[in-house]
C-alpha cells in the first residue's frame, strides 16, 4: 500500500464577485488529480505558475480546504475531516517552504523555531527539548551551539536547512517541499538537494517535491506528474517522462530546458520551434473547448497521459 | 581589444558600510562589442548587478573609480544632463522585476511614449503614437492598439516584461543591459523573451550585456561570458570554450553543481564554504582560495592577475593550473 494516495483531489475557490459584479464561476485550481507516493520515494509535481501544483501541496497538508476527493495517508482519509471544516494537521506530514528568508520568524531564536512542532505535538521538558533541537541542528549540519542565534545570522542555504530541521523534528513520514531551492544560488542549491537526498535515506522519508525546474525534478524524483490548469497532462516515472513524453504540453516543457552545449544551439532552436509549431497546431486536439486537459489514459504500466479521444 | 562599444577599465564600485567603503565591484575590466551578447554570470553578492548599475550611472551612493567608455566617451565624469541623454537613447536597460520597473498609474502606451518624448523631440504626437504601436507589435504583443491603453496590472508577467523591453529599445539603443530579464517568468515565457532579445540584437546590431545567475540561459544566449566571483571577474571566454574547457576552479565547480536533465541521479558537486560578505572579504590574494582548501597555498598568486591562456580566454590567478576536484585526487596524484 502506498504511503499517500491522492484520489480525484479537487480544490476550488468560490468566485465571489466584487461589489458590482455578480458571483462568478469558481476557480478550479486543482481539478481532479490522482497520484500515489510510496515510502522512501520522491514524487515530483511539475507545472508553470497557475498550474495548481502549490495549491495541491497546500491542500494535502491541510493549509487549504479540500473541495472534493480523498487524501489517504497511511490508510486514513485526511480529506474527510477537511470537508467538515475542522483543521487537520498530521505530525507525519511536514512542509518545507520556498523562501528561507520569510519562512523563519526573524524574532525567534533557532531553539524556538525548531522546537515549535515539538511544542505542538510532544510534551518535552525544557532540557529534553533543548537536547532534541541540538540533535536536529547537528543532523542538518549546523553547530548545536547555534540554538540561541537568530535566522539573520545564517546564509540562505543554512536557513533552508533550519527549515528542514524544523520539518523533520517530529520524524515525519512525508515532507512536502514547495520549490525548496528556487531562492538559492546554484552552489547552495546543490548542497541542499544533496542534503535532502541524504536525509531521505537516513530517515526513510518520502517527498512530494513541487518545482518548475525540470533539471531538479529529474535529479530528485522517482515519479513525476505534470500539471496544467489544475489537471494532469501526464504522469509516469522520470525515465518515462523524460525519455518518452506523450503529451504535446510535456514535449513543449521539455524542449524549453536549456542545453549546456553551445555547439548544438541552432539544432536546439530548430527543434524547439518545431515543437512550438506542433503545439499550436495540435492544441485544439490535445485540450478541450475550455483549454483543459482530457482524462489520463494508460500508456504503459506506470505511464499515463491525457491524450485526445482518438489517436 | 578593439572595436569596443563599451570599454570598462579598472572599474571599482564601493559602498559605504558602517565605517568605510567596501568594493562590490573590484577592478573589473571588460569590453562589449557591437552585435554580441556578453553574459555576466555570478551568484548573489558577486557584484554582477552592481556592475550593470554602475555602467548605467544608477549607483548614486556608490563611489566609482576607474573608467567606463561608451563609444570613446568617458561616462564616469559625464555631467548628469548629458548622461541622461545617453541613457534611454544610446543605452537601454531591462530590469529584473517588470512590475516595479513600470508605473502602475500610467497606461503602458504613455510609458513607452515617455521614452520617445524625452529623447526624440522631433517627433510629432501622431508619429509617437504610431511608433508606440509599432514597438508593442515588435515585442510580440497582440492587438497593440488595444494593449497600449492598458495598465501594467492588467497584463501578465511575460507581457509586462515585453513592455519593459519595448521601452528599453524604443530609441534603438546601441547597448542594451538586461539584468536577470527572465528570472520572474515561466520557462516557456522565458524562452520567448530571450528569443526577443536575440532578435533585437540581430536586427539592430546592438551590444548586449546579459546579467544572470542561470548557466542554462548563458549557454543558450551568450557569445562571450564573464564569470564573476566576490566582485572580481575570474574568467572570460567565448561561450564554447567556457562550457567545454573552463579554466578557473570556480567556473569548473559551478558547472559541476548543476542538476542536469541529461545526466540524472549522480550526486551534485558542492563548493565548500560560503561566499564571504562584502565587509569580510579577503582583499589580498586569491578570493576563491578558502573554497578549495585542498589546493596548496603555493598554487595561488599573491596578487592574482588575469592570464590569457588561449586567445580571448582569460583566467584569474594561477591556481587553475593546479586545481583538481577532491574525487579526482587518485587520478591526479602527483600533480603539482
Amino acid at each position: 500500500m502506498a504511503l499517500l494516495e491522492v484520489r480525484q483531489l479537487k480544490v476550488h475557490f468560490s468566485g465571489r464577485g466584487g461589489w458590482f459584479s455578480p458571483k462568478t464561476r469558481p476557480v478550479k485550481a486543482v481539478d481532479g488529480i490522482r497520484f500515489e507516493i510510496e515510502e522512501g520515494q520522491t514524487y515530483g509535481l511539475v507545472g508553470e505558475s497557475g498550474s495548481g501544483k502549490t495549491t495541491a501541496g497546500r491542500a494535502i497538508i491541510g493549509l487549504l480546504p479540500i473541495t472534493d476527493g480523498s487524501v489517504i495517508f497511511q490508510g486514513k482519509d485526511l480529506a474527510a475531516s477537511s470537508r467538515k471544516g475542522t483543521i487537520r494537521f498530521n505530525r507525519d506530514i511536514q512542509m518545507v517552504f520556498q523562501d528561507p528568508y520569510s519562512s523563519l520568524n526573524p524574532k525567534k531564536r533557532l531553539l524556538d523555531i525548531v522546537a515549535e512542532p515539538l511544542r505542538n505535538f510532544d510534551r518535552l521538558s525544557a532540557r529534553e527539548e533543548k537536547r532534541r533541537v541540538q540533535e536536529l541542528l547537528e543532523q542538518v549540519g549546523l553547530s548545536p551551539d547555534a540554538i540561541y542565534k537568530y535566522p539573520h545570522e545564517f546564509s540562505g542555504g543554512q536557513r533552508q536547512r533550519i527549515g528542514i530541521a524544523r520539518a523533520i523534528a517530529l520524524k515525519p513520514k512525508l515532507i512536502i517541499a514547495d520549490e525548496p531551492v528556487s531562492a538559492l544560488d546554484l552552489s547552495v542549491q546543490a548542497q541542499v538537494l544533496n542534503f535532502m537526498k541524504d536525509i531521505q535515506k537516513e530517515l526513510n522519508l518520502s517527498y512530494l517535491l513541487i518545482s518548475h525546474d525540470l533539471g531538479i525534478i529529474r535529479h530528485m524524483c522517482d515519479k513525476i506528474g505534470i500539471m496544467y490548469k489544475g489537471r494532469y497532462v501526464e504522469q509516469g516515472t522520470a525515465d518515462e517522462l523524460f525519455g518518452n513524453p506523450q503529451h504535446i504540453y510535456t514535449k513543449r516543457l521539455l524542449s524549453a530546458i536549456p542545453l549546456l552545449d553551445p555547439a548544438r544551439r541552432d539544432e536546439r532552436l530548430r527543434y524547439r520551434e518545431a515543437v512550438r509549431q506542433q503545439y499550436e497546431r495540435d492544441y485544439a486536439r490535445y485540450f478541450d473547448a475550455e483549454g483543459l486537459a482530457y482524462p489520463l489514459k494508460p500508456v504503459s504500466g506506470t505511464h499515463e497521459a491525457a491524450l485526445p479521444e482518438k489517436g | 581589444m578593439q572595436n569596443g562599444l563599451l570599454t570598462i577599465e579598472h572599474l571599482t564600485a564601493s559602498f559605504h558600510i558602517s565605517d568605510r567603503y567596501y568594493a562590490a565591484v573590484d577592478d573589473v575590466s571588460l569590453t562589449v562589442r557591437p552585435n554580441e551578447i556578453l553574459a555576466v554570470v555570478g551568484e548573489s553578492g558577486s557584484g554582477k548587478s552592481a556592475l550593470a548599475l554602475s555602467v548605467m550611472g544608477l549607483h548614486t551612493r556608490a563611489r566609482i573609480e576607474g573608467s567606463i567608455r561608451f563609444e570613446g566617451q568617458e561616462l564616469t565624469r559625464l555631467p548628469a544632463p548629458k548622461l541622461n541623454r545617453l541613457r534611454g537613447r544610446e543605452m537601454g536597460m531591462i530590469f529584473q522585476d517588470p512590475m516595479s520597473a513600470l508605473n502602475p498609474l500610467m497606461v503602458i502606451g504613455d510609458q513607452i511614449e515617455e521614452a520617445l518624448v524625452l529623447h526624440r523631440s522631433g517627433m510629432s504626437k501622431r508619429e509617437r503614437k504610431a511608433k508606440v504601436v509599432e514597438l508593442l507589435a515588435k515585442v510580440g504583443i497582440a492587438e497593440p492598439e488595444h494593449a497600449a491603453r492598458r495598465y501594467p496590472h492588467e497584463l501578465s508577467g511575460g507581457m509586462r516584461q515585453r513592455v519593459v523591453i519595448a521601452i528599453a529599445v524604443a530609441n534603438e539603443p546601441k547597448l542594451l543591459i538586461a539584468d536577470e530579464p527572465t528570472t520572474a517568468l515561466d520557462a516557456t515565457i522565458q524562452l520567448q523573451i530571450l528569443e526577443l532579445i536575440r532578435k533585437l540584437k540581430r536586427d539592430s546590431g546592438a551590444g548586449v550585456i546579459l546579467i544572470t545567475h542561470d548557466v542554462g540561459i548563458v549557454a543558450e544566449m551568450a557569445d562571450r561570458v564573464a564569470v564573476m566571483y566576490a566582485g572580481q571577474i575570474v574568467e572570460i571566454a567565448d561561450i564554447h570554450t567556457l562550457l567545454t574547457a573552463p579554466g578557473h576552479p570556480y567556473t569548473r565547480s559551478l558547472l559541476r553543481s548543476i542538476p542536469s536533465a541529461d545526466h540524472p541521479k549522480s550526486k551534485l558537486y558542492v563548493i565548500q564554504g560560503v561566499v564571504p560578505s562584502l565587509d569580510r572579504l579577503p582583499r589580498q590574494g586569491c578570493r576563491f582560495r578558502s573554497r578549495i582548501p585542498w589546493i596548496g597555498e603555493g598554487a595561488h598568486e599573491d596578487e592574482p592577475a588575469m592570464h590569457e591562456i588561449a586567445p580571448g580566454h582569460f583566467v584569474r590567478c594561477t591556481c587553475y593550473r593546479h586545481f583538481y576536484f577532491p574525487d579526482e585526487e587518485g587520478t591526479r596524484h602527483g600533480a603539482s
